[in-house]
């Protein structure tokens, strides 16, 4: 074997070391950044989160100071989407509408993740009839279409951004039991698990130290696409007037309010409802390039 | 397969139970008392008492679910508050309006999902795929609201081709009633082909990896034959069972989408409800989709059942 056959072994071999060295997570992010369409999903939420903190200073007007000499103005030089019906600023209005839809869509699903995910956690270590009572309550929740019970919930309770809010992460939260339950059930059969379990850790060490950490990853990538579908659900409630209330600023209640002036002035409804796309669609590119990046049968 | 029809029933009637229960609970998150609701401005004590005592507002919490369960069995979904008409009538109503528009949004979405399914999983890493699978994420990404203001604004506004709103039925005049009909239930079905496209794409790559594919190529058929003769047949019965699953969520679509278009269905039902405070409708709505829902997921079981051989002999 020649000195150039045994460097290129020795190289190959020590490559080979140091990619099973390498971390997990340090794998699924360089994956996940192999995906075009991830990494542009992940600009665009980036560039809309930084524009929703920074509202008050990228708006180019208050978003709900009304002008009576503005009134449904074309897009223009000086207001770049328009302006609406009670003469306010189109574009100042959908940067501040991103804090309301990127809130309600994170809220919500901390809301349905941290109700969701300790019961799934719950069911499907403990199995038995508690794994029995959670499966029929969850069925019952997931018989009602979503957006039938977060308008039900939300008349309810009253119209409001909070409430909003509260309903759509109860409603999402059977989805989350589901996900950790059948996560958590796979999870249990490995052998740390009963490891751990056969140096009489008590079961709660076993489920939150052991069990949890390992179950992350397809939470993750549920909580992605479930923000996803938040958001729209936000949207959904605003525009039919059970979520922000005006004057305050939201893309689904200005699509309520452009309805009413379609033929007269249509960026009224096109720029708040792109708004809206750009944001779920950006979402659901980030929700499969997880999928695909913490899969541990992706190539 | 009968046990494991019985015991699948036997499933579904605890999940009903639960259902009411939630339903009922429902009334419980309503802020004040819902007789003061009731009597609008009048503030008489004993007109407040007797409003109590006739809906059992007065009673234990578990009675008054056994009251009202046990009119629910009877068919007794309640009285509405604003029509002043048994929330039954309504419901019965509405319904064909959004039956008719979840069948035909149905349809829709097979027609688009299932053949850029198959082109996709047929030209799998192809300009094609990519194009299908944007354009099927796309979908799943277009507020159905929004999809419907877009296109009454170029269809309707722009071009004049089709009405914006309304609704004809379709005993009265069926071409009105497809005129009125074929936008909303487009925008519908759009989520839903996106999903049956995922669904055809996913189901037709394991098929066209079979022994049996493999075996039709080896024979010399032609690769059109092979796909849509070989391939589909096996790969659609997963995809249309699954679509039937989704038939329920069309249910939720379609309270936006008849809002957006004006159509006097289930969903403009459940929402003039909500502003008007019409807990009774909004609670009967609310059961009466849950019911649908589940039994359509039952439906859908038994269908799959059905149409795979291999489960009918089981």
């Amino acid at each position: 074997m020649s000195a150039t056959t045994v460097d290129q072994a020795a190289n190959d071999a020590g490559a080979v070391m140091a990619k099973a060295m390498q971390s997990p997570a340090r794998l699924a992010v360089r994956r996940f950044f192999r995906r075009p369409a991830a990494v542009f999903g992940l600009f665009v939420i980036t560039s809309f989160v930084l524009l929703a903190l920074l509202a008050p200073f990228v708006a180019p007007f208050n978003p709900t100071q009304t002008s009576w000499t503005l009134i449904r103005k074309a897009p223009s030089w000086a207001h770049w989407m328009g302006t609406d019906e009670n003469g306010r600023d189109v574009l100042s209005r959908v940067i501040w509408g991103a804090r309301a839809s990127l809130l309600a869509g994170v809220i919500s699903v901390c809301i349905a993740s941290g109700v969701g995910v300790p019961v799934g956690l719950l069911a499907g270590f403990v199995g038995g009839k508690v794994d029995a009572v959670i499966g029929r309550i969850i069925d019952a929740m997931l018989a009602a279409p979503f957006l039938i019970l977060a308008i039900a919930l939300a008349a309810f309770l009253g119209p409001s951004l909070q409430n909003a809010m509260i309903a759509i992460g109860i409603t999402a939260t059977p989805i989350f039991v589901r996900v950790s339950r059948a996560a958590t059930m796979d999870a249990a059969t490995n052998d740390y698990v009963e490891a751990a379990r056969a140096l009489g850790n008590p079961p709660w060490r076993v489920a939150f130290r052991h069990v949890l950490p390992n179950i992350v990853p397809p939470i993750m990538v549920q909580a992605t696409l479930a923000i996803a579908g938040a958001i729209i659900a936000e949207a959904s409630l605003s525009f039919l007037g059970l979520g922000q209330q005006p004057p305050a600023p939201s893309w689904g209640s200005m699509l309520n309010s452009a309805q009413r002036f379609l033929t007269q002035a249509p960026w009224l409804a096109i720029f708040p409802g792109a708004a809206i796309f750009l944001a779920v669609f950006s979402f659901n590119l980030i929700g499969d390039g997880l999928r695909d990046a913490l899969d541990p049968r992706a190539k | 397969m009968r046990s494991n029809l019985g015991v699948r029933i036997a499933q579904i009637l605890p999940t009903l139970v639960l259902v009411s229960i939630m339903v009922f609970c429902l009334q419980q998150l309503m802020p004040g008392d819902p007789a003061l609701v009731l009597a609008g401005e009048e503030r008489d004590p004993a007109v407040l008492a007797q409003i109590r005592t006739e809906l059992w507002l007065d009673r234990p919490l578990a009675m008054q679910y056994f009251h009202w369960i046990g009119n629910v069995l009877q068919g007794d979904l309640g009285f509405s508050w604003r029509i002043r008409e048994p929330v039954l009538n309504l419901v019965i109503a509405k319904l064909p309006v959004t039956a008719q528009l979840g069948l035909m949004a149905f349809v829709i979405a097979i027609c688009i999902g299932v053949p850029m399914g198959i082109v996709s999983a047929v030209k799998k890493n192809s300009f094609w795929d990519y194009a299908a699978n944007g354009i099927g994420l796309a979908g799943l990404s277009t507020p159905n609201f929004w999809l419907g203001i877009m296109l009454i604004l170029v269809v309707s506004v722009q071009l004049g081709w089709l009405p914006p709103s309304g609704y004809v039925p379709l005993t009265e005049d069926w071409r009105q009633s497809l005129a009125t009909t074929i936008m909303p239930a487009f925008v519908l079905g759009n989520a839903l082909a996106a999903v049956l496209m995922r669904h055809t794409r996913s189901a037709m790559l394991t098929a066209l990896e079979q022994d049996y594919v493999r075996t039709a190529r080896a024979k010399g058929l032609l690769e059109i034959r092979v796909v849509l003769r070989h391939a589909l047949r096996n790969a659609l019965v997963p995809v249309v069972t699954l679509g039937a699953l989704e038939l329920g969520t069309l249910l939720s679509g379609a309270v936006l989408t008849e809002q957006v278009f004006s159509i006097p269905g289930f969903g403009k039902l459940i929402v003039d409800a909500v502003f008007n405070r019409d807990y009774p409708v909004v609670q009967g709505v609310v059961l009466v989709t849950a019911t649908v829902y589940i039994s359509l997921n039952l439906i859908a079981d038994i269908a799959y059942v059905f149409l795979n051989p291999r489960l009918r002999n089981a």
